[in-house]
């Protein structure tokens, strides 16, 4: 049930390094991005176990609520500046949201 | 045997022996804000009855000592260790470096045993920690114009190691004698305690380095083993020459010899993005502070009274 119109929004959840963590955000505010919130995390991937028991070892995860075509050019430009060097995923999936207003670059 | 080389020991044999032993990352975080404002607090205390000019010979040895060390290391990782570009300079800019928990585990050794030293040694370790990571980022990208060098500037000086040292040192110079006897308790007297936590940490960390230390073989080993000997013999020398006594000739040794684990590869990860920080990091957690504070503490202590007796 849709609350009103225009109500699809996307989440982007970006999983890396907590090294990038300030230029990351900065990138995020020059693309466009409405807002985002940033949880620390660990785990495993093919670079290898993150056990966040020190700065170095950490990971972040960045979630960031945005219309198609900011989701798009954030995706674009993490993947181009990022993917290479960095223990980098990257997820897109279609939200519900109540204030779409909120959202919008 | 010392308690904290025993603390170090246990985190290490949990660690190996994968057990459930955690320390939350906001302790070891806090733990090792107080040692860096500790070790700041008690140089800056100690050069208020300093003038400051007279240490400018120490600090230019000790700025050289820092762009030296990386230009040996890299050839030696090119060459010998067949290691790409990138790797070698983060390599080398890891052991041009400092690490703040090799030193603080040597000024601990010597105050078990009373021996003083020289009180501007924390500022020479401030003053180390620097030029390694720039020699590092030239050694891998060449001076090319891509390299942002206000990013690389702000992550040297402002990364959290070099503003507790240096806020320390200026809190501790400033502060007057009645004024630092209230904060003593935590940052003195509690010093070595401290440590010990830091040191159960810190042989965690070591030993989750045991995988990736299969994985890149021997030569790696032996860099880890050989390069802060060599170091700490150009750091004994360099404290010999400045007219030091043995114990602040022990610590130029100590400096020399120890390898970043913080400041450069949070500058690496970001400045020279290519290099493996597996690579670095195995070599100067896994190997090198392992044998600097188990094995390389007592080695140089020797070796800086050898220097004095003989020379």
């Amino acid at each position: 049930m849709a609350i009103q119109e225009d109500y699809r929004r996307k989440l982007l959840t970006v999983i890396t390094e907590a090294a990038l963590e300030t230029h990351l955000t900065r990138d995020l505010n020059q693309l466009g991005a409405p807002g985002y919130t940033i949880t620390n995390a660990r785990g495993r991937g093919q670079r290898g176990v993150r056990q966040a028991s020190w700065e170095t070892d950490s990971n972040i995860r960045v979630e960031v609520i945005c219309d198609d075509e900011t989701a798009d050019r954030i995706a674009r430009h993490l993947k181009e500046r990022y993917y290479d060097n960095y223990a980098m995923i990257l997820t897109l999936c279609d939200v519900e949201v109540l204030r779409p207003e909120k959202f919008k670059s | 045997m010392d308690p904290i080389i025993l603390f170090f020991l246990l985190g290490l044999a949990a660690g190996l022996l994968r057990s459930e032993l955690r320390l939350p990352q906001a302790v070891y975080d806090f733990v090792s804000i107080l040692l860096l404002l500790s070790i700041g607090l008690k140089g800056g205390i100690e050069l208020q009855k300093q003038p400051f000019l007279d240490l400018a010979p120490d600090i230019v040895l000790t700025l050289l000592i820092g762009l030296l060390m990386p230009l040996i290391a890299f050839p030696v990782l090119t060459r010998f260790g067949r290691f790409a570009r990138a790797d070698a300079a983060s390599i080398a800019a890891h052991y041009g470096s400092v690490s703040v928990g090799t030193y603080a585990v040597a000024v601990a050794w010597l105050a078990t045993r009373g021996i003083s030293y020289e009180p501007h040694l924390p500022l020479l370790l401030v003053v180390l920690e620097i030029p390694a990571i720039l020699v590092g980022i030239v050694l891998a990208r060449g001076i090319r114009s891509e390299t942002r060098w206000a990013d690389v500037a702000h992550e040297v000086f402002l990364g959290k190691g070099i503003v507790l040292l240096i806020g320390g040192l200026l809190i501790g110079w400033l502060s007057t004698p009645e004024g630092l006897e209230s904060i003593e308790p935590l940052f003195m007297d509690l010093f070595k305690g401290i440590l010990a936590i830091f040191l159960l940490e810190m042989g965690l960390i070591a030993a989750a380095r045991a995988g990736s230390l299969r994985r890149y073989g021997l030569f790696l080993i032996a860099f880890g083993l050989i390069m802060p000997l060599f170091g700490s013999l150009i750091g004994a020398l360099a404290g010999w020459l400045l007219g030091m006594s043995a114990g602040g000739t022990m610590l130029m040794a100590v400096l020399a010899a120890s390898a970043s684990y913080i400041a450069v590869p949070a500058a690496m990860r970001i400045s020279v993005p290519e290099a493996n920080p597996t690579l670095s990091l195995t070599a100067s957690l896994g190997i090198t502070f392992p044998f600097n504070v188990l094995v390389g503490l007592p080695l140089y202590w020797r070796l800086a009274e050898f220097i004095h007796h003989t020379l």
